[in-house]
């Protein structure tokens, strides 16, 4: 039968895909997770790897335990079935050995885990509140406050417009951070629950009405980084992008500078011409 | 009592396991059931709530005519011990899941009186920002109506008035079922009519006075469903468990009358112990009210 | 046999010995295989209906920019499509097996509780009809996710009410159906049928069922809290009233998780049978196959956080969520492990239901190996709300949860029916199917890693050549259960005489029965030796 083979073939192409994957991973790219730009998203980044080439190999020897005995032990190469159906010593083995492998994992994680939790001792402190479908940022220490929404034209969403390089990835006002500078971030939200995420600071927070969440950064390389809401929070959910330009603490006092002399933030319903708003047309939500 | 169909020690006339056969109640039920669920979506959607009714009607009708299928079953001796012990898995397991239903609530307000409210009154690290950035003037309490008292002031409902009267009379009623039981089993009949009568009428009594509390708890607390988080917790542990007394009651009373119709032998009766087992779970829920809710 | 009177037996119209005619007997059936039938073919049907959502979502997502559908309605299709394939397909499907297959497995004559088995059945088309209408009613279906997150699905308009009462009927039906099982599992076994006799399908049942009753009323707490906050203004999950719309969360993922185990032990039973079968050689570790599905049903209960690590829990929390959720790989492990030791020197042969198997043990095991991923909670803050989860789950469940459904169907189905299904054509569905599965899913991995968020109608350009791959597969995928369809409608209709033991590795008492087996069978109770 023709089939067993085209299975392992399968199964062979499947592995080294998964291989392939993780193989062209050293790179930032678009088939793996980021690097990031800051030692916490490296840290994570490492667990991803170890974690995924630990899963790789079990995934290599358990599958071609199988496959070696999909060949061998086919009836229409004459096998004739053994009848053994339990061993105490194997099955002791598989339990263990899976529990050291994943205590390996635990301990690595765990203190990545634990630097992640330390909030202290930031220079400045950033409060981002999420709206249904913008955010807002607060400089809490700096009286500097703006609301940051998707720049992208409403054309260029509907087809009518070619699309730009940064599609959807692009704000009016993006927020401005100072790199090497420890910043706190305090979350809140006005309506929903959203969450703020930039993949290359290495983490996501989600934005709770009512209540405090925090986290903080450390961006090592200036430059500019885009995410987006990661938590589903109605219709214009996919247009809520997060665009942060990290530059030198010179230049970012600067920025601050000429921020101050900003009036108040308008209120987010005054930002009707944002795509994501116009994009509700005349429906509700 | 009823003539005995025992020919064996087990007092069941067959070992023989009934499967029904086809059975109109069961599609009268779900139509009810659609019925009742589509006329309460409807009802709170501003609309009218006669499907509402029709509805309950359909399955109260149906409720009527399968008890009476299967007690009419019963008592023609069609069931096994193997049978009984079916429903007795049932009922066991129904009663687990119910179990489970009130554990949420309880859950919600440990995780509100636990987490929730100290967080927002500034308490361990995740509440300090919370309260600081967001609630500077909430100082967090129990009871409490939340940070910004949604449903204006009220007073909470203190456990040594009425609540206290309340858990006695289901105490008692606990009593009043085992001594109806025990009739039941000894063949003292009376006995087992006058436990039951009692324990109905000690339901409908603890019933009567949970109304007068929440006629109470409206005019002079001003404590209603909107009254935060206290409110909330109160009024859906207090509402489900007094749905479940009312369930009871009636299951009671229905057993009341086939207990006068003389349905149960000393042996079997199935029907007066699933009662009995529900009425003491609605009773240990109550006491689990009387503690977390109204005392501590 | 019946020792009870004709005289007393009030319904003379019907035989024992054969079903009604027409509507009435799939209407007011208590038969365990009729009920098992309707059960199935219903899941099939919304099967369908949610994969034909599921083609909605693809096909908005084959290109960047918004083509087809609103972005609200795209909302309500993410939203409907998981309610239907969990409530609507998967757990039907696996309560159908369960009609049909545990009576026939212990030698009972039917279920323990007749009249309730059919309520169960029949409450379901009511409850999804009550869902569905949503989609017609003005300002459409619920669109907030399937985990129904307040604030968010507070917005739901008129649907609402409509679908919070749904889910009640679903709880109702499932909790019935699961007390049902227990039941019949507990006191209804033939004699000399010990618990650790008992075929592995009956047991991984018997441990889902005690789920179900555990968790089922949990989610009808839940959705009972959100509608008191939306009608009644209770403030469960609003800070304003000292609520938390985080204790939302920990409520549902209470049910939630242990629901993603309902959804797979039935499916580790079936495994259990088939690869045994067909490898000619009995299953290795049957008791710690036991022990397994009971451990991991335990942890179930203690690792719902693990979908919630990005909320902002204390410290201890994330670690004690994370540490008990990668315990999970150690006794799923052990069920992978046992597996491939039944293979080892066995005699296999590869029908279809033996190939749906093996792949099943791979692409399960792949979709297990990307949970234990996501169950690394640093990691898991770029992971959460991504593709990535996507690609997990989807591995567990589709080919997961439903190859397993569909090696059952093909093989007990000649069981069933008393026909051979065509082989050739059940090779073409298979391969059709695991060749459409891993081009539609595994994209998704990268697509996810590369920061793709999930439920977003519309996307950054850079993610464009993966959701067109994966668009394809799913087209390849859906039509080729088109090819699924027409097999079993075949199947039913005629075909080569099925023999009674069918398969000649089967063991069980279900194999001893003809096929299809009589209208109602172990009226007298088998002997098990
Ligand atoms: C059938 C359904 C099913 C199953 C079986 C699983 C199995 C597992 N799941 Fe999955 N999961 C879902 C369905 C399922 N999940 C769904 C639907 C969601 C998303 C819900 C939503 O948000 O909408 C989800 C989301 C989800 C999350 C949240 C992700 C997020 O939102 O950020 C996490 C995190 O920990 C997780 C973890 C796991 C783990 C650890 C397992 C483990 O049980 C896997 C164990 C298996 C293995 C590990 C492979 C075999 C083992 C070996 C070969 C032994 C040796 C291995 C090692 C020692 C590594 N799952
Ligand atoms: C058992 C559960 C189950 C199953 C079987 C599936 C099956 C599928 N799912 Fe499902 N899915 C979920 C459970 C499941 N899913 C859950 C829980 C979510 C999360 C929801 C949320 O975020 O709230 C989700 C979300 C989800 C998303 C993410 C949506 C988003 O984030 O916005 C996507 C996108 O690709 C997707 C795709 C698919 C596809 C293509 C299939 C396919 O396997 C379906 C294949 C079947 C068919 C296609 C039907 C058969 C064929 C026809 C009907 C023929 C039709 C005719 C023509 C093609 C002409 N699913
Ligand atoms: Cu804001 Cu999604
Ligand atoms: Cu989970």
């Amino acid at each position: 039968m023709t089939s067993s083979r085209i299975l392992r073939g399968g199964g062979i192409a499947l592995i080294s895909a998964l291989s392939a994957w993780s193989a062209s991973a050293h790179a930032d790219s678009i088939w793996n997770m980021t690097r990031g730009v800051t030692d916490i998203s490296r840290n994570v980044y490492d667990l991803h790897m170890l974690i995924l080439w630990i899963c790789v190999f079990i995934g290599i020897g358990v599958f071609g335990v199988m496959f070696w005995s999909i060949y061998h032990h086919r009836k229409s190469r004459g096998a004739e079935p053994a009848q053994f159906h339990e061993s105490t010593a194997v099955e002791v083995a598989w339990t263990v050995v899976p529990m050291v492998i994943l205590i390996s994992m635990a301990v690595p994680a765990t203190q990545v885990l634990i630097r992640m939790a330390d909030a202290s001792e930031a220079e400045l402190t950033i409060k981002v509140t999420g709206y249904q479908w913008l955010w807002q940022y607060e400089y809490l220490d700096e009286d500097v406050s703006f609301f940051s929404a998707l720049s992208t034209p409403h054309d260029q969403i509907y087809g009518d417009a070619p699309k730009g390089e940064h599609y959807l990835l692009e704000v009016d006002n993006p927020l401005v951070v100072p790199v090497g500078t420890k910043i706190r971030f305090v979350f809140t939200s006005a309506d929903v629950i959203h969450s703020w995420w930039v993949p290359a600071l290495g983490w996501k927070q989600d934005t709770i009405p009512g209540f405090i969440n925090e986290n903080w950064t450390l961006i090592e390389k200036p430059g500019t980084y885009r995410g987006q809401c990661a938590e589903l929070c109605g219709r214009g959910h996919a247009f809520m992008p997060i665009v942060v330009e990290a530059v030198s603490p010179a230049e970012f006092q600067e920025w601050l500078a000429r921020m101050k002399g900003q009036d108040a933030p308008e209120a987010p319903t005054a930002q009707t011409d944002s795509p994501a708003l116009t994009l509700a047309g005349d429906q509700p939500l | 009592m009823a003539a005995s169909h025992a020919h064996d020690a087990s007092a069941f006339t067959t070992d023989h396991y009934y499967v029904p056969h086809q059975s109109y109640w069961p599609i009268i039920a779900s139509i009810g059931l659609f019925t009742m669920m589509l006329g309460a979506a409807n009802w709170l959607n501003g609309g009218g709530v006669i499907l509402f009714w029709i509805g309950v009607a359909l399955i109260l009708i149906t409720m009527f005519g399968w008890f009476s299928t299967v007690i009419h079953e019963s008592e023609n001796g069609m069931y096994s011990a193997q049978m009984d012990r079916s429903f007795r898995l049932g009922m066991v397991w129904f009663i687990f899941s119910e179990v489970m239903f009130f554990a949420v609530f309880f859950g919600a307000l440990f995780y509100a009186r636990m987490y929730s409210v100290p967080w927002l009154g500034g308490e361990t690290d995740h509440g300090l920002l919370t309260h600081g950035l967001l609630w500077p003037h909430y100082e967090a309490a129990w009871p409490t109506g939340g940070p910004e008292r949604i449903g204006g002031f009220f007073a909470p409902m203190g456990p040594w008035g009425l609540p206290a009267i309340n858990t006695l009379i289901l105490l008692s009623s606990g009593v009043t079922i085992t001594w109806a039981h025990w009739g039941l089993i000894e063949g003292n009949r009376a006995a087992l009519i006058k436990g039951l009568a009692a324990t109905v009428a000690l339901g409908v009594l603890f019933l009567s006075l949970q109304g007068y509390e929440y006629v109470h708890a409206y005019r002079d607390l001003h404590l209603t469903p909107q009254s935060g988080i206290y409110g909330s917790t109160f009024y859906m542990l207090t509402g489900f468990h007094g749905l479940h007394v009312t369930i009871g009651v009636i299951i009671l009373l229905v057993i009341l009358f086939r207990s006068i119709a003389g349905h149960f032998t000393p042996q079997r009766h199935f029907a007066f112990e699933a009662a009995a087992w529900y009425w003491h779970f609605v009773d240990v829920v109550w006491l689990g009210l009387f503690v977390f809710v109204y005392w501590l | 046999m019946s020792t009870a009177s004709p005289a007393l037996d009030h319904d003379h119209d019907h035989e024992h010995h054969g079903p009604a005619r027409g509507l009435k007997r799939w209407l007011l059936t208590t038969n365990h295989k009729d009920i098992g039938t309707l059960y199935l073919l219903f899941s099939l049907a919304m099967f369908f209906v949610g994969g034909a959502m599921a083609l909605v979502i693809r096909a908005e997502l084959f290109q960047p920019g918004m083509q087809i559908v609103d972005p609200h309605f795209f909302n309500q299709m993410t939203t409907m499509h998981a309610l239907i394939m969990v409530f609507g397909a998967v757990m039907p499907a696996f309560v159908g097996l369960a009609n049909w297959l545990i009576p026939m497995m212990i030698g009972a004559p039917d279920m323990a509780l007749p009249r309730m088995n059919n309520w169960s059945f029949w409450i379901l088309p009511f409850a999804f009809t009550l869902l569905l209408s949503t989609l017609f009613i003005p300002g459409g279906g619920p669109a907030g996710g399937w985990t129904l997150y307040p604030p968010l699905v507070l917005q739901t308009g008129q649907a609402f009410p409509f679908v919070i009462l749904a889910i009640h009927m679903m709880g109702v039906s499932s909790i019935m159906g699961a007390i049902n099982v227990i039941a019949t599992i507990l006191n209804m076994r033939a004699p000399g049928m010990t618990l650790m006799k008992m075929p592995l399908f009956v047991w991984t049942w018997l441990i889902t069922a005690f789920l179900l009753i555990a968790v089922m009323p949990v989610l009808a707490g839940a959705v009972t809290m959100l509608l008191t906050d939306k009608y009644f203004g209770t403030s469960f999950f609003n800070a304003a009233g000292g609520g938390d719309p985080v204790l939302f969360q920990h409520i549902f993922w209470f049910f939630g998780h242990p629901e993603v185990y309902i959804m797979i032990l039935p499916a580790f039973g079936i495994i259990s049978h088939i690869i045994p079968t067909f490898a000619r050689k009995p299953l290795f570790g049957y008791a710690s196959m036991v022990y397994a599905t009971a451990s991991i049903a335990f942890l179930s209960f203690i690792v719902w956080a693990h979908h919630m690590f990005t909320v902002g829990m204390p410290l201890a929390g994330i670690l004690f969520f994370m540490y008990a959720t990668m315990l999970i790989a150690v006794p799923t492990g052990v069920k992978v492990f046992n597996w491939v030791a039944t293979m080892w020197r066995g005699s296999m042969t590869f029908e279809t239901p033996m190939l749906f198997a093996i792949a099943f043990v791979i692409l399960f095991t792949i979709g297990g190996f990307s949970g234990l991923m996501l169950s690394i909670a640093p990691a898991d803050f770029q992971y959460h709300d991504t593709y990535f989860v996507v690609a997990h789950f989807h591995y567990v469940l589709v080919p997961g949860s439903v190859f397993s459904l569909m090696a059952a169907a093909y093989y007990w189905l000649p069981k069933w029916t008393g026909h051979m299904y065509n082989e050739t054509l059940g090779k073409v569905h298979f391969w059709l199917s695991v060749i459409g599965v891993n081009i539609l899913f595994f994209p998704q991995h990268f697509l996810g890693l590369a920061g793709m968020p999930r439920r977003i109608p519309d996307y950054a350009l850079q993610f464009t050549q993966f959701n067109m791959i994966s668009t394809v597969g799913a087209f390849i995928f859906g039509l080729s259960q088109l090819l699924f369809l027409y097999i079993v409608i075949q199947t039913i209709r005629g075909g080569a005489k099925a023999t009674d033991q069918v398969w000649d590795g089967a063991k069980g008492l279900e194999w001893t029965l003809s096929s299809p087996p009589p209208y109602h069978t172990f009226t007298t109770a088998p002997e098990v030796k």
